[in-house]
């Protein structure tokens, strides 16, 4: 990589043995990924729970709060995803203390090397989005696709400890969606059905992934009718990430790199095309119901409820009463407008529990499920279902109302449902 | 478990299969292969050291000190943290061969100090059978894995 004259400094360890080892580090994933030069980046976003961090990382980042305050800041804003924990209602998962002494110290490691503790994977719709053409290095799959396709900045996905060193080094190696060439759409879909439902979205999401494949991919959606809104662009873009790898998607008139088809397909190339209906939708949401009767509990998370969605969550359960455990997961910025909004208190008086700043599969998921009995879970959430199978649980994909309707019949899910 | 590891295929002993990219140390171990994606917290139990996500062609399988073999780099972004937490727990893979590596898992292996190769011109899940003893070489200008 053609390194600048300070980028050599930062690696002669000119800038102290952080930036030393957050430049190398850069390097290394740089040539790897063939990289000819670094780019500028405006903000970091850092994916750091201690269920990933584990207490090895979480010491590993504690070796660097030793380091005089000049030698460990990071360099522009650098905020957080979501934390494993609700500190507030950890005794209502069950969370374990040591999960709390390990949140702890890992946040205040972040604290002390000037990272904001924002606790969200929905920044772009609560902090800074990012404007086009932006370059930045956000971690969270979802977080990166949105921005990328919705916002029209240019992030690949990074990694904590890549977020973390383009915190500290203000740039990040070049290559992937930072260049144009990657951009281009590499294959369409040909949509035949508008999408309802936010799991609708969802599904389409996680089909297109499928699709995909791999992180090269950039799929091109024709068919839109009408202009999605953001929750639905949330939810479907981080399904098409989880389930695909996918970093970058265009909607043909819709999102800014593609208001016309031919923007993002170059003239004459002939593209693989899949069409989508309604019946695959259907068939993809169907396939997580199979053989599961009824559930232990019903999540709202993966991503971050907006205050839309806690609006709409509130109402339905206005004047009903759960039977089984519903959690409702938002950001530390979304959470105090519910509280005086009166959402957190309508969700509550039906019997649910709003949780703030953190995420259901990033909190010792399947820790929870032991210490709480659960197996089986309900969510309108497709990136959910397709992680959470991995920490024991059988996820069932349905609709918010469907969610709640379940939740009132004792987690029996209503015939019909997806 | 639906599917399961890939197992057809000739031997084809001393056969080297050149990867685009490669990082870490040499590693010899017997390989683990499937033609399915990867990632550490999508698809594995990290404390008993298993594949856990039931669709996955390897669930129930152990990966501890094996040579995984797979098709492409899947999921969120965890990895970058969890395989230095494996290896800080010793329960961890010996190396990872992949046809489409992602950026996470490139990240996750610099900052593990990890064995990890990708990019060959054929099916490298096809190329090399379940249960073969392995050798995986990033340290040269041309990174490889054969069948020892």
């Amino acid at each position: 990589m053609k390194l600048s004259d300070e980028e050599l400094a930062m690696r002669r360890g000119e800038f102290g043995p952080l930036r030393q080892w957050a430049i190398e580090h850069q390097i290394r994933v740089g040539s790897y990924l063939g990289a000819a030069d670094f780019v500028p980046v405006s903000q970091a976003h850092i994916m750091a729970d201690t269920e990933s961090l584990g207490r090895a990382g979480v010491e590993w980042l504690e070796n660097w709060v030793v380091l005089p305050e000049r030698e460990r800041r990071v360099r522009i804003p650098t905020i957080t995803d979501p934390r494993g924990t609700d500190f507030a209602q950890a005794h209502r998962l069950k969370q374990q203390p040591w999960m709390l002494e390990l949140e702890r110290r890992a946040i205040a490691a972040f604290e002390a090397l000037g990272v904001l503790m924002t606790d969200t994977c929905i920044n772009y719709q609560t902090i800074m989005p990012p404007v086009h053409g932006e370059h930045v290095a956000y971690g969270d799959t979802g977080v990166v696709i949105y921005c990328n396709s919705v916002c029209g900045a240019r992030s690949n996905f990074e990694g904590g400890p890549s977020a973390l060193s383009a915190g500290m080094t203000g740039r990040t190696p070049r290559y992937g969606f930072h260049l144009d060439a990657q951009r281009q759409g590499t294959f369409l879909v040909e949509l035949s059905w508008m999408p309802h439902e936010l799991n609708d979205w969802g599904a389409l999401g996680g089909m297109i992934g499928c699709l995909a494949g791999d992180y090269s991919q950039v799929p091109a959606v024709i068919g839109i009718e009408q202009v999605p809104g953001p929750d639905e662009l949330k939810h479907f873009g981080a399904a098409l990430a989880s389930f695909g790898s996918v970093a970058l998607f265009h909607i043909a008139g819709v999102t800014p790199e593609a208001m016309r088809l031919d923007d993002v397909v170059a003239a004459g190339r002939d593209l693989p095309t899949y069409p989508i209906g309604e019946a695959d939708i259907r068939a993809f949401q169907r396939r997580y119901a199979e053989n599961v009767g009824a559930v232990d509990l019903v999540v709202f998370s993966a991503p971050q409820l907006s205050l839309i969605e806690m609006q709409k969550l509130a109402g339905l359960l206005d004047a009903r009463q759960l039977n089984i455990p519903l959690l409702a997961v938002t950001s530390p910025q979304v959470k105090p407008d519910c509280d005086r909004l009166g959402f957190t208190a309508r969700i509550e008086a039906a019997g649910g529990t709003v949780l703030s700043g953190m995420c259901f599969y990033q909190s010792y998921a399947r820790e929870m499920a032991e210490a709480n009995g659960w197996r089986r879970l309900a969510t309108n959430s497709a990136k959910l279902v397709n992680i959470i199978g991995g920490y024991g649980y059988r996820p069932v994909l349905l609709s918010m109302e469907q969610c709640v309707e379940a939740a009132c019949a004792g987690g029996h899910i209503p015939a019909g449902s997806s | 478990m639906r599917g399961g590891p890939h197992s057809g295929g000739v031997v084809m002993s001393g056969k080297i299969f050149h990867a685009a990219a490669g990082m870490g140390r040499k590693v010899r171990a017997q390989a683990l292969v499937a033609s399915d994606g990867f990632s550490a917290r999508y698809d594995l139990d990290r404390i008993r050291g298993v594949f856990s996500r039931p669709e996955h062609k390897l669930a129930g399988e152990t990966y501890q000190g094996r040579v995984l073999v797979l098709d492409a780099a899947k999921g969120g972004v965890a990895t970058a943290w969890m395989l230095h937490e494996m290896k800080s727990r010793g329960v961890m893979p010996a190396a990872l061969v992949l046809n489409r590596a992602n950026p996470i898992m490139v990240q996750g292996a610099a900052l593990a100090d990890f064995t990890m190769i990708s990019g060959f011109d054929c099916d490298i899940t096809k190329a090399i059978p379940n249960g073969a003893e392995v050798e995986v070489d990033p340290t040269g200008e041309r990174p490889f894995i054969r069948v020892v």
